[in-house]
Formats: structure tokens, C-alpha cells, sequence
């Protein structure tokens, strides 16, 4: 078999990513169409810089959702006699096969691997940043709306974290060594669980996302004690299931499961990113608590919480959904950064950063095996910094 | 202004304590003092033998006498060996003799320790190291900062029009790419096969020993590119908040061209932000340092870094977070300090 031309490999690339074609279409119309009632989502289409973020992003989005029928090979299959083989070399025994990427060192399809990649990314990036923006509400909230010691303690420990150099305290911080450190502890059911660094993280940093529901719920509705009970109990059952999941792996269904090597990415990354979340959300309520509607909540008699969750925080948004796509990428940057020095990642794993890594030891013979994966990096973190330009324009415009 | 320094000074050495305390917490656990000693001794010591090398040296006391120790503000210890009568000790070494040996020798006695890996001290590693990171962050400090005020008070100079859209755009990309991406990308382009123009070498080595257009290019751009396009987006912010001031329009009123008005009247005041935002890019650029040195193969401080954590160089790590460290709150202590003085309208009394 012949090996594919340039022009081929394009249309190659681009009919395999057809079901993210189709959908971004549906997507996007029906955006568009009902537009007027969707909001500051809906406004984001008056900006031609967010509708080009929102594209990148849903494109990424909709790549790790559809990975298993875009990839035309598994990210970890070797085949023999593809290593290092150019974009568009024809497997061999398989006809009208291609990879269409090349192959890497390994023998692995660059292309597949690229697509795998972005589920390993749009997976832990998001999540990790709403868990340092519960961590950084619950925290900042208090600390700008009361101020006094509690601010001035906070916002100590806050600047020590964020004076670390964010490079050292990952290699400090995620390493095998670390994760096997510390006492043992016996759990029910001959589980075991060790008080290692980042287990005592997790155990810390996981209960803010418990906090900060069940003092939402309880803020608003101490008047309806049924409805009340009724959210408590939601809130408590889920998040304490998956709370035992997730930092104690003792999920008695085993629905909640996070391998310790993730456990140990997801903890540090969420560690650095609260402090600035912090800073943001303290600064932001120290401005809105002047507002007239602070001090007529005040006068009704409210509660301070009810004030920071239900009167300040709403009108905090603005800022907030900016930070948080912005903070996405810079997740995913870090990310990449962790793959790049091999830490915390399996080795076979397609994680981009570590594709980089692995990739840039022959770059200057093979340059198609790191071009793919930093291209598709850069891609969808100026998708997310674009989406949030294309936010903060029209967030300011109300 | 004394005490705003002294505070912020006061400030700054506690942060710093907490965070060597920190780090050399995390870089003494003990799997970590295990390896240390398996590579001191060999690789088939028992953990009975692991312990005893450990006691013997010193490493089996508690967590923060230690630091007091390597810090240079607690005595370092001593031991006599009950059969052969020998004096060992922290500050016992290189033949020198236990009785005329220093009782406190850490950080703040000079004394930094002694590499596993480069088998020499510290001290001298770490200069030269950062003399070669030093003239790294010098050129990207030269092709960074004037480019990135350029672009923003271009693009800020006339909010909203095609050529501000063009460079935000520019620099909205420059952020997103970091530099372990903008680094294989330029090698790709400028010094591989696949690009075909080869103008620059895809390492850095050679720039050890003297660097040139050609072997530091690269490397420099990689690094520049990524920290500019957040001083510029600053830059442009501030200076677009200021060309809406009064006094600007009154400028424009009384007949002086745009010109006159932008490089007199708007440029100063829309400086002070992007001042701080440099400062505070330092400590950033560390990161990137670290990647591109390993990327470029230039052995410098971040380099030096990796190698430590890889090897398990334990007195390397401290060393060389200290210094981080130090980078870090020194220019964050600086930026504020040119903050206040900069703008008029903080007075720190």
C-alpha cells in the first residue's frame, strides 16, 4: 500500500473526527437559535473571540467524549514494524489501515494516542479547579467578609503557598516515595490506609466541597426544616459515599475510586490553585459587603452566612467564571508540566505532557511524534483563555 | 516608609523559615533517608544495618533540631563511638580535628553541604549554576520586557481598534502555549529536519561556554514568549485605563498631538502595574527555567534542580530551594516596595 500524501492525511484526520464535526454543529445551532434565553452563555455569541474559544474547547470536549470512535487504534496497541514510521505509513496486514500520525518509538498510533489524551486532561483539569474553587470560597468568603485575625492567618498561609515555586512542590510532592510514607491504619473490611502527605491533603482539601454545601442548604432554608432535612441528607449521603470512595478508597460499592497515582496529580494540583482562588474571592467580597444590598440584608436581620453565600457570592460570578476558565488552562498547563518531568503518571499512559517528553528526546529526527500533542495542549488551553476574554467582555458589558 | 519595610521584611523571614522548614521535611522522609543511605552504604543493607547508619549519623534526631542544625542556629552533633573512642559529628569533616571542629555550622555559617552527585561542595555548585541561569534570564529579560510593553501600549493606546484586536489576540496565544509547547515547536520549525531551516541548533549545550545567536536563540525565545503575553495584556489593561483620564483628554484638548500626549502624559502613569507584573514573573519564569533548561540541555540552576530530585541529592534539593525560595519572596519584596514608590497616590505611612 501506498503511503498517504499530505492532502490525504488532512482528510484522513478530518473524517475521523466526523462525530465532533456533527455534533459541534447541533451543538452550536441550537446555541444560536435560543440564544436570547441562554444567559451570559447566550451573549457569548456576540463576540467573535468567545464564540473561536467556545469552538476549541467544545471541540476538545467533544473529542474526549467520543475518543473510543475517533481513534482508529487503542492508545497502548504496539504493531510491529510502525516505529517511528512517518505520518500516513500503512499498517501492515491491515488493509486501508493507516496511521495516520505516524508511529511512536513504540510503535504506538500518535494519532490515537493524541485523542486518548484528552480525556486524561478534560477529566482531571475541570475537576481539580472546581475543588480549588470550593476550597477558595469557603475560605475566601469569610476571610474578606469578617476580616480581623482569621483574614490576616489565612492570608498568611495563603502567600506561603503560593511563594513556593509551583515546579519545586510538585517534585517534592509527587513522588512514590511520598505516597507510602507514614503510619498505617487499619479500616473495616481489611482495608488499609496510610497517613502519607498526600492522603492527609486529600482528607483535608475533600471535605470543603461537603462544608460548603451543607452550609449553602443551611443558610437558605432554616426556615423549611423539611426541605431542609430533605438537601442535608442528599448532600451528606452522596458526599460522605463519596468522600470514604475517594480519600479512604473504602467505597463499599467501589463506584468511587481514584488510583493513588491520580490521587496524589489531583491533590497537589488543587493545593496550588486554592491560594489564588482565595485571594480572588477575599478581594471581591471585601468590595461587594460595602454594597447597598449587603447593608439591606443586614438590616432584614440575616445571618452572615446567608449574606456571603446567597448575596455576595451571586454577584461575585462575574469575576468568578472568568477565573475559573482561565484557571482550567493553566490546570492544564500544569498538567502538562507534571507529564513533562514524568511525575505521577503512569508511563504507557497517552498523557500529553509526558507524549512532549517522550517525543522531544528525537525531535529534531522525528519531529511528528511531540508535534501532536503540544499542538492539540496549546489548542485547548487558547480555546479556554479565549472563552475567557470572550466571558469578561460580555460579563462587563451588563 | 521604615516600618512598611520592616513589617514586610519581618513578613518575608518567617514565610521563608516556614518554607525551607517545608521542604526540608518533605525532602528528609524516610523513604527518601533510606535510598540516601543504601547509595552512602550499598544496596543490600538490611533495615537493622539502615537504621544503625542512621542513628550513627546524626539522622535519627528530632525533625526540628535538625533543621536547627542545618540551618546554623543549633549546635551540630557529636557522637563518640563507644568501642574505637572516635569522635564523629555534623561539623567534623575533612580531617579536621573533633576539638578545634566549629560547634554550629549550617546556612548561616556558610556551610551548604556536600553534593551526592557532582561530589563537591554546594556552595561553589550553586554559584556557577546560577551564573549560567543568570545570563539565561538576562537575554530573556531583554527580548521579554521591551516587547511585551511594546505590544501593550500599542495595543492599549487605542482601545478596541483592528491593531489592538490583532496584538491581544498575538498575546492571548503567547499565554497559552507554554514553554515545554513554544520550545518543540520552534525547534521543529527553526532547527529540524521537518522545517527545513535549520537557522538555530536544537540544544544549548555549547552555550556553557559561550553563547551565541545561534545556540541561545531558541532557548530565550521558548522562555520569552510565554511570560510576555501576560505583561502585555497588563500593560495594555492599565494603559487603556489611563488614556480615559482627565488629564489625557485635557492634554488632547489644549493641542497637543496624540503622539506628545501618549509619550508624555499616558506612558509614565501606565508603567507602575506593569512594573509589579515583571517582578512577579520571575519567580514564574523558575518553572520555565526548569523545563527549558531540561528541554535545551543547559545545565544550569533548573537543570541542576532535576538532577537533584533524581538522584535524591538531599543537601542539593535544600540548597537549591532555599535559593528558589529566596527568588521568589526577594522579588515579590521588591515589586512592593517599587509599587509605593512608583505611584503617587500610596503614601505608607
Amino acid at each position: 500500500m501506498e503511503r498517504l500524501t499530505g492532502f490525504e492525511i488532512l482528510g484522513q484526520v478530518m473524517w475521523n473526527f466526523a462525530p465532533v464535526w456533527i455534533a459541534l454543529i447541533v451543538i452550536l445551532a441550537a446555541s444560536v437559535h435560543f440564544r436570547s434565553r441562554l444567559g451570559l452563555y447566550g451573549k457569548l455569541f456576540d463576540s467573535p473571540i468567545g464564540i473561536a474559544g467556545l469552538v476549541l474547547v467544545l471541540f476538545w470536549v467533544l473529542t474526549a467524549i467520543f475518543a473510543d470512535q475517533i481513534a482508529t487504534f487503542d492508545a497502548l496497541d504496539q504493531i510491529s514494524g510502525m516505529k517511528n514510521k512517518k505520518p500516513g505509513w500503512p499498517v501492515k496486514g491491515q488493509e486501508g489501515m493507516f496511521y495516520i500520525l505516524g508511529g511512536d518509538n513504540l510503535a504506538r498510533d500518535v494519532f490515537s494516542r493524541m485523542v486518548y489524551g484528552s480525556r486524561e486532561v478534560l477529566v482531571i483539569a475541570p475537576a481539580a479547579t472546581l475543588f480549588a474553587f470550593m476550597v477558595g470560597i469557603t475560605l475566601g468568603l469569610p476571610a474578606g467578609f469578617y476580616g480581623g485575625r482569621m483574614d490576616t492567618i489565612l492570608s498568611f498561609v495563603a502567600n506561603l503557598v503560593l511563594a513556593f515555586p509551583v515546579i519545586l512542590l510538585f517534585f517534592l510532592l509527587v513522588t512514590p516515595e511520598i505516597r507510602a510514607d507514614g503510619p498505617e491504619f487499619q479500616l473495616w473490611g481489611g482495608q488499609k490506609w496510610i497517613a502519607s502527605v498526600p492522603n492527609l491533603m486529600a482528607l483535608f482539601l475533600f471535605l470543603f466541597p461537603i462544608i460548603f454545601f451543607v452550609v449553602l442548604w443551611v443558610s437558605r432554608l432554616s426556615t423549611q426544616p423539611r426541605k431542609l432535612a430533605i438537601y442535608l441528607a442528599v448532600t451528606l449521603v452522596l458526599g460522605t459515599w463519596a468522600y470514604l470512595g475517594l480519600v479512604f478508597n473504602a467505597d463499599p460499592l467501589g463506584l468511587f475510586y481514584m488510583d493513588p497515582n491520580l490521587l496524589n496529580i489531583f491533590v497537589s494540583v488543587v493545593f496550588v490553585n486554592s491560594p489564588t482562588v482565595y485571594r480572588i474571592v477575599r478581594g471581591v467580597t471585601i468590595d461587594i459587603k460595602t454594597r447597598d444590598y449587603v447593608a439591606a440584608a443586614q438590616t432584614r436581620g440575616e445571618r452572615p452566612w446567608y449574606i456571603m453565600l446567597w448575596e455576595v457570592l451571586p454577584n461575585a460570578r462575574g469575576p468568578l467564571i472568568v477565573d475559573f476558565c482561565l484557571r482550567i488552562g493553566y490546570t492544564t498547563i500544569l498538567l502538562g508540566t507534571l507529564g513533562f518531568f514524568g511525575l505521577g503518571v503512569s508511563p504507557e499512559s497517552p498523557n500529553w505532557g509526558q507524549t512532549i517528553n517522550e517525543g522531544r528526546k528525537l525531535l529534531s529526527l522525528y519531529p511528528h511524534l511531540a508535534l501532536p500533542p503540544a499542538l492539540a495542549l496549546m489548542s485547548l488551553v487558547l480555546g479556554l483563555n479565549l472563552l475567557a476574554d470572550g466571558l469578561r467582555e460580555e460579563s462587563l458589558k451588563d | 516608609m521604615g516600618s512598611f519595610l520592616l513589617k514586610r521584611s519581618g513578613v518575608m523571614l518567617l514565610t521563608a523559615l516556614c518554607l525551607t522548614f517545608i521542604v526540608f521535611f518533605l525532602t528528609n522522609l524516610d523513604p527518601n533517608l533510606e535510598k540516601l543511605t543504601k547509595s552512602e552504604g550499598n544496596q543490600r543493607m538490611t533495615d537493622e544495618q539502615v537504621e544503625n547508619w542512621l542513628v550513627k549519623n546524626g539522622y535519627r534526631q528530632n525533625l526540628f533540631k535538625r533543621y536547627g542544625e542545618w540551618l546554623g542556629v543549633a549546635p551540630g552533633w557529636t557522637r563518640t563511638d563507644a568501642d574505637t573512642g572516635k569522635t564523629t559529628g555534623r561539623c567534623i569533616r575533612g580531617g579536621i580535628a573533633p576539638e578545634e571542629a566549629a560547634s554550629f555550622c549550617g546556612l548561616l555559617q556558610g556551610y551548604w553541604g556536600h553534593s551526592l552527585v557532582f561530589k563537591e561542595p554546594i556552595g561553589g555548585i550553586i554559584i556557577k549554576k546560577l551564573g549560567l541561569t543568570g545570563w539565561l534570564m538576562f537575554w530573556v529579560m531583554i527580548a521579554m520586557v521591551p516587547m511585551a510593553l511594546f505590544i501593550g501600549v500599542v495595543a492599549g493606546m487605542r482601545e478596541g481598534s483592528k491593531t489592538d484586536r490583532t496584538l491581544s489576540t498575538f498575546s492571548i496565544i503567547t499565554t497559552s502555549t507554554p514553554e515545554y509547547v513554544s520550545g518543540v515547536i520552534l525547534i521543529v520549525v527553526f532547527a529540524s529536519r521537518l522545517g527545513g531551516l535549520r537557522w538555530f541548533k536544537g540544544t544549548s549545550a555549547s552555550a556553557m561556554d559561550s553563547i551565541t545567536f545561534e545556540n541561545f536563540f531558541l532557548p530565550v525565545m521558548a522562555l520569552a514568549l510565554y511570560g510576555m503575553g501576560y505583561i502585555a495584556r497588563m500593560t495594555r489593561a492599565s494603559m487603556a485605563e489611563v488614556m480615559t483620564e482627565q488629564y489625557i483628554r485635557t492634554a488632547r484638548l489644549k493641542g497637543l498631538t496624540f503622539r506628545a500626549v501618549v509619550l508624555k502624559h499616558a506612558l509614565r502613569n501606565a508603567l507602575i502595574a506593569p512594573f509589579t507584573v515583571i517582578m512577579l514573573q520571575i519567580p514564574w519564569l523558575l518553572t520555565g527555567v526548569v523545563i527549558i533548561e531540561t528541554l535545551f540541555n543547559y545545565k544550569g540552576f533548573g537543570w541542576t534542580l532535576v538532577a537533584a530530585v533524581g538522584n535524591n541529592d538531599i543537601e542539593l534539593m535544600m540548597a537549591a530551594s532555599v535559593v528558589a525560595v529566596l527568588v521568589v519572596l526577594i522579588t515579590q519584596l521588591i515589586s512592593d516596595i517599587g509599587y509605593v514608590f512608583l505611584n503617587p497616590r500610596i503614601r505608607v505611612s
